[in-house]
């Protein structure tokens, strides 16, 4: 692990799409058997650059994401190794059996990037905003399932993915970002990042709600509650190891993601805790609810996405622990 | 084809269904009818259209083979074993714990299996990722895709198709076994998928129907796709459970029980047909 928090966490004045196509075509160059693979979302994704620059190595496949996927599948057992691409629940729920049965099961190298996590499905709503994605692969076994919380964790993710064998899943915001850590800063995966130490309550956050757990520890300082904090970009597999020292030294936990509570980072912590240190755990998540359309300010507001909301939680988490 | 060349593949199919037979009847039950009605086609894939080496089933210039009817995968171990993959003593262990031939193909499991299939339809999108992949890599390998007539009920069959016809990929050829039947009847009486060949011409493949269990005809259709330069569709008219004895004429003949007299019955019968081509 090698990463650094900036001093000032804001919003990134690039969007997310521009790094994945930069990483992604930085991949390319470096390693021949990258081959990307997009059901029809090339311009939305800003990977056009990609597939003019790899006409051999860059395919629109059309609106079929089960096809894309099993042609994945064909491509990694030629020893490729394919990207396929779409909206979160599209490169999920939608072919699911594909992942599952001619990837996974058939232990073959592809990954799988969903796009617009959660509530930064934002306009498309209800119908593209994946709550469940992560909890649908999570019971895929030996995939990594990865939720950045900013580009540079996103990259590094990415980095990742064409390293390791094995089906990965990635979530990628596309618009709008919070920066969080340094350019070139990398993780482990497997692991968590311990960003804040704390001794009265830990905040277990993933993806866009790192930034929150960030503000919310900060808010509860000066309350006199001391918050660890703990980025769970790796999903799955999850670092119980930093579960369950967080669960002991601190004594209490706050899960916080966006996605349902059932099936993604509190299903996974609690799973965790309940096999090493069993805790008070508050989740803030999407309480096991559809989405819906709207602005992202307006939806994170509405499914309780915020500092506020995860502060709300340490609050009464630290309260249970007490008794 | 030389008459000498047709009794040969005539004679390496009836040792496929007996090789597949002995496998099933001494687990007991199995599936029969899709497995015999693809075994005419698996003898002139494996005994002469397929460039392959069995002492080494992943050598990177190997034509491949995926069956996407994965149920069909003792038709496709007979073959194998025949052709010397693995001992033929491992088809007595199909479906036992720990085997490495499970009832639906696994490219992990098994050698000689190109890829793991058993969620029908999926088998479609794979061979054209590893048509695709060969193609990249600069091989002259061919992908040959085995497909149900029941199971080109999956959308994702005409996904794949819509794909490997936009991607001109030539060295990749399918094969429908057009048997008639699905595990729960006529495929007429639940979805009628009549004139497969004209579909798949309408998606951009070349198609045309031969007799699924002539080998001459089979052949003979490989080869005209070959010269096309396109890919293609060979719709393999057949009969579910063909040259199974005792279950040819079963109505319901998808997975059947086999008892020990059966099995004996039916080699005997294959027996007796493969000293017709000597």
């Amino acid at each position: 692990m090698d990463f650094r928090v900036l001093e000032t966490i804001g919003p990134d004045s690039r969007e997310m799409r521009a790094y994945f196509s930069e990483k992604m075509n930085e991949l390319a160059e470096r390693d021949e058997r990258i081959v990307y693979l997009c059901a029809d979302l090339v311009g939305t994704l800003s990977m056009g650059s990609f597939l003019k620059k790899f006409p051999e190595r860059g395919y629109n496949v059309g609106i079929a994401e089960a096809n894309m996927i099993g042609v994945a599948a064909g491509l990694a057992a030629t020893g490729k190794i394919p990207f396929c691409n779409s909206f979160g629940p599209f490169a999920t729920r939608r072919c699911f059996d594909q992942v599952f049965l001619s990837c996974a099961y058939a232990r073959l190298n592809v990954k799988i990037i969903g796009s617009d996590p959660g509530v930064t499905a934002a306009f498309n709503g209800g119908t593209h905003m994946p709550f469940e994605d992560v909890g649908i692969m999570r019971c895929i076994p030996g995939i990594t399932i990865i939720d950045p919380c900013d580009a540079a964790q996103t990259v590094w993710a990415l980095e990742e993915a064409a390293k390791n064998d094995g089906v990965y899943y990635i979530r990628t915001v596309r618009k709008g970002s919070t920066k969080v850590y340094a350019d070139g800063s990398a993780f482990e995966i497997g692991k968590a990042a311990k960003l804040r130490e704390g001794k009265d309550v830990s905040i277990l956050a993933c993806g866009i709600l790192v930034p929150e757990a960030l503000r919310a520890a900060d808010a509860l300082e000066k309350e006199g509650i001391s918050a660890r904090v703990l980025d769970m970009y790796s999903i799955k597999p999850i670092d119980r190891e930093a579960v369950a020292a967080a669960a002991r030294e601190t004594g209490c936990i706050v899960t916080a993601e966006n996605h349902n509570v059932i099936g993604g980072l509190a299903s996974a912590v609690s799973e965790a805790l309940g096999e090493t240190f069993p805790a008070p755990v508050e989740k803030v998540g999407v309480m096991d609810e559809f989405g819906e359309v709207g602005p992202e300010k307006y939806l994170r507001e509405r499914f309780h996405l915020t500092s506020e909301a995860i502060a709300a939680a340490a609050r009464r988490a630290v309260a249970r622990k007490a008794k | 084809m030389q008459k000498q060349e047709a009794d040969r593949l005539r004679r390496l199919a009836a040792e496929i269904r007996i090789e597949t037979l002995r496998g099933l009847g001494t687990l007991g039950f199995g599936h029969i009818g899709g497995s015999f009605s693809i075994a005419d086609l698996l003898a002139v894939l494996y005994g002469k259209q397929m460039n392959i080496r069995p002492e080494d089933p992943k050598w990177e210039d190997r034509d491949w083979l995926v069956c996407s009817k994965g149920h069909a995968g003792p038709a496709v171990y007979a073959a194998l074993c025949v052709k010397g993959y693995f001992p033929k003593e491992w088809m007595l262990e199909i479906n036992k714990p720990g085997t490495h031939l499970p009832s639906h193909c696994d490219r992990i499991l098994t050698p000689g299996v190109d890829m793991t299939t058993g969620s029908l339809g999926q088998g479609s999108s794979a061979a054209a990722g590893i048509a695709l992949g060969n193609r990249m890599n600069g091989k002259d390998s061919y992908t040959y895709l085995i497909l149900g007539d029941g199971e080109i009920q999956e959308g994702q069959v005409w996904e794949a198709m819509g794909f490997i016809a936009q991607q001109k990929l030539s060295h990749l050829i399918a094969f429908v076994d057009y048997n008639k039947k699905q595990l729960d009847g006529y495929v007429r009486d639940i979805i009628d998928e009549a004139n497969i060949d004209e579909r798949m011409r309408a998606f951009g493949l070349h198609s045309v129907v031969v007799d699924g269990h002539d080998v001459e005809a089979i052949d003979a259709a490989i080869e005209e796709a070959k010269s096309l330069q396109k890919p293609a569709c060979i719709v393999l008219d057949t009969v579910k459970a063909k040259g199974c004895v005792f279950a040819e004429d079963l109505f319901a003949n998808h997975s059947i029980n086999i008892s020990a007299e059966q099995m004996e019955e039916g080699i005997r019968a294959l027996e007796e047909e493969k000293r017709r081509w000597a």
